[in-house]
């Protein structure tokens, strides 16, 4: 998703000579139309979730996170993180090098292939590691017999979560590498630096606000992801629960305030990322 | 030409291969598990499972709902675009970083959160309810999460596309008369139209695999509010891995096409952006 160039989005909108009153009519009939639309779609759930995470007080809002099924669901979803995100980091860096370093044949072909993820429904990435590892699936009888669970347990779930967040950092970084160019690091092998420490020294610099925005985004996609997770988990609660899919049971159960509780960190998470990447913007790093 | 063109960077071999591999390993060798289970099914048995009337039922009601999403974004993200680009308002910077929220927001939130807002008794739902409008729990419930979910997709590939519109030309056509809608119709629409329809396809290939906010809403209803990727879960539920592998093929080769007219209409509007510039 490309952002506008705040600076230019000023200076279009400041435009003079556009004060008839048709202008001014459509100008707000526009604005109205638009507002409305965000307010009943978009603003008026966020502000339910606090709504009704609240609805019976601070203190009940605050009690359904001492639950133990909670604080382990937070916790497995901690965990998919903290190993997911890193491996994606790794690999979006090394196909960002790749990629926009290099001139080679059917680079196109493995850009789609990596964004290919993205265009693919979450069931389907739940579905595939279940053919794959599932009881009746492919190595279902060779997992038993070695006494190893993929799905319904841990691996499982860190899979689909890797599958789906798949091309985000690496997505984020190939446009800017490719934009930056060159010059800097050739400049540096040709004065003797080696590869890697031309990478941190020069690369790495160059490229950090995109990096964060990448792995922030990959965080909260991983953190939240729903539909391949639930397909992997098997819901066992307190085992195999990640944060959303704790937030449907407890939602099914009609435990509104700890469901939308849940709900409300995970809002929380989405705002964080909305902020770095404002900000990461800001520092005049721009998409495309 | 050789492979690769030469370079002095170092690297190669080892980012290259990391990545195919890595690739291969997550993403292409598990997706072509699942095309192999679906192609190891009798012909008959595969048609069984994918034309069977409760499967129809729900690619009716993903193809609909998405398509009608879609088209509410097309209208809405060349609105909601234009409100941003072009007019100054307060908060208008709040409401531009506001337009990924439903990105980054997980779907198991927007789904439980839209479906207490449009629930009878819920903020929206309320003044709908006496007008006989019933949203959660019925196939408008389905389409207003879609929408929901694909909003940004059609606002962001509007905005710079409309950005790129000719200021100049516009304020040359009106001074020589031009009406509005006709500098709408000859100077703004064939820019962005590229645009526009990118945006539309991305919303629809968003909206078609969505799975997490809309089965809070749906009803989940066989034959009436049951999307296609909530039928792959509870064949899956089943044990019934062939009939999930046939349903989830369909899924995959519509994605690819869905994928492929992306690619050919950001071609077509790059293609377009280049000859304007000359």
């Amino acid at each position: 998703m490309a952002a506008a160039q705040p600076a230019a989005l000023a200076g279009d909108a400041r435009r003079p000579g556009q004060h008839t009153w048709l202008h001014a009519m459509v100008r707000w009939l526009f604005i109205a139309v638009s507002l409305t639309f965000l307010a009943a779609v978009l603003l008026a759930p966020l502000a339910t979730v606090f709504a009704m995470a609240l609805a019976k007080g601070v203190q009940a809002y605050l009690r359904s996170f001492a639950d133990p099924d909670t604080a382990a669901a937070i916790r497995l979803t901690l965990t998919t993180a903290l190993v997911v995100v890193p491996i994606n980091t790794l690999f979006g860096l090394a196909a960002a090098w790749a990629i926009a370093k290099f001139e080679f044949r059917g680079k196109s072909i493995l850009i789609t292939l990596i964004d290919l993820p993205l265009a693919i429904s979450p069931v389907i990435a739940g579905l595939i590691f279940v053919l794959l590892f599932g009881l009746h699936g492919w190595f279902g009888v060779w997992l038993r017999e070695h006494d190893l669970s993929i799905i319904f347990a841990l691996p499982g779930i860190m899979l689909a979560t890797m599958f789906v967040t798949f091309p985000y950092v690496a997505r984020e970084l190939i446009p800017l590498m490719q934009q930056l160019g060159n010059n800097e690091e050739e400049a540096a092998i040709t004065l003797g630096a080696g590869g890697w420490m031309t990478f941190f020294r020069v690369t790495l610099p160059k490229i950090r606000w995109g990096l964060v925005y990448g792995v922030v985004l990959c965080n909260a996609r991983a953190m939240g992801e729903f539909g391949a997770v639930s397909v992997v988990s098997g819901h066992i609660r307190g085992l195999t629960n990640t944060m959303p899919l704790h937030i449907e049971i407890l939602y099914n159960e009609y435990n509104f305030v700890g469901a939308f509780a849940v709900a409300s960190l995970l809002t929380l998470l989405a705002a964080v990322t909305l902020v770095v990447k404002t900000l990461v913007e800001r520092t005049g790093y721009r998409r495309r | 030409m050789s492979f690769r063109q030469p370079s002095v960077l170092p690297g190669f071999g080892l980012t290259f291969g990391f990545t195919t591999f890595f690739l291969s390993a997550i993403v292409l060798l598990p997706l072509a598990a699942l095309v192999l289970a679906a192609a190891s099914m009798h012909w008959s048995d595969f048609v069984h499972v994918v034309a069977s009337p409760r499967a129809l039922g729900s690619f009716r009601l993903s193809f609909g709902a998405s398509f009608l999403a879609a088209a509410i974004n097309l209208v809405f993200g060349f609105i909601i675009a234009w409100t941003l680009v072009r007019y100054e308002f307060p908060g208008r910077g709040l409401i531009d970083a506001l337009i990924d929220m439903p990105f980054a927001l997980p779907t198991a939130v927007s789904g439980i959160a839209l479906t207490t807002v449009f629930a009878h008794n819920g903020w929206i739902g309320r003044y709908l309810e006496p007008w006989g409008v019933k949203v959660a729990y019925t196939w408008l419930g389905v389409t207003l999460a879609l929408t929901l979910i694909s909003m940004p997709f059609a606002v962001r590939a509007v905005q710079p596309a409309l950005l790129e519109v000719r200021r100049d030309l516009e304020e040359a056509a009106e001074t020589l008369g031009a009406h509005r809608l006709y500098v709408f119709r000859h100077i703004i629409l064939p820019t962005v139209l590229p645009a526009l329809l990118t945006g539309f396809t991305l919303a629809f290939a968003r909206a078609l695999g969505e799975y997490g906010s809309v089965i809070f809403i749906a009803g989940n209803l066989p034959m009436k509010t049951e999307i296609t990727p909530l039928l792959i879960v509870i064949h899956l539920e089943e044990f019934d891995y062939q009939g999930a592998a046939a349903l989830g093929v369909v899924m995959l080769v519509i994605s690819f096409v869905v994928l492929l007219a992306i690619n050919l209409l950001q071609a077509w509007g790059r293609r377009r952006h280049v000859r304007a510039a000359h």
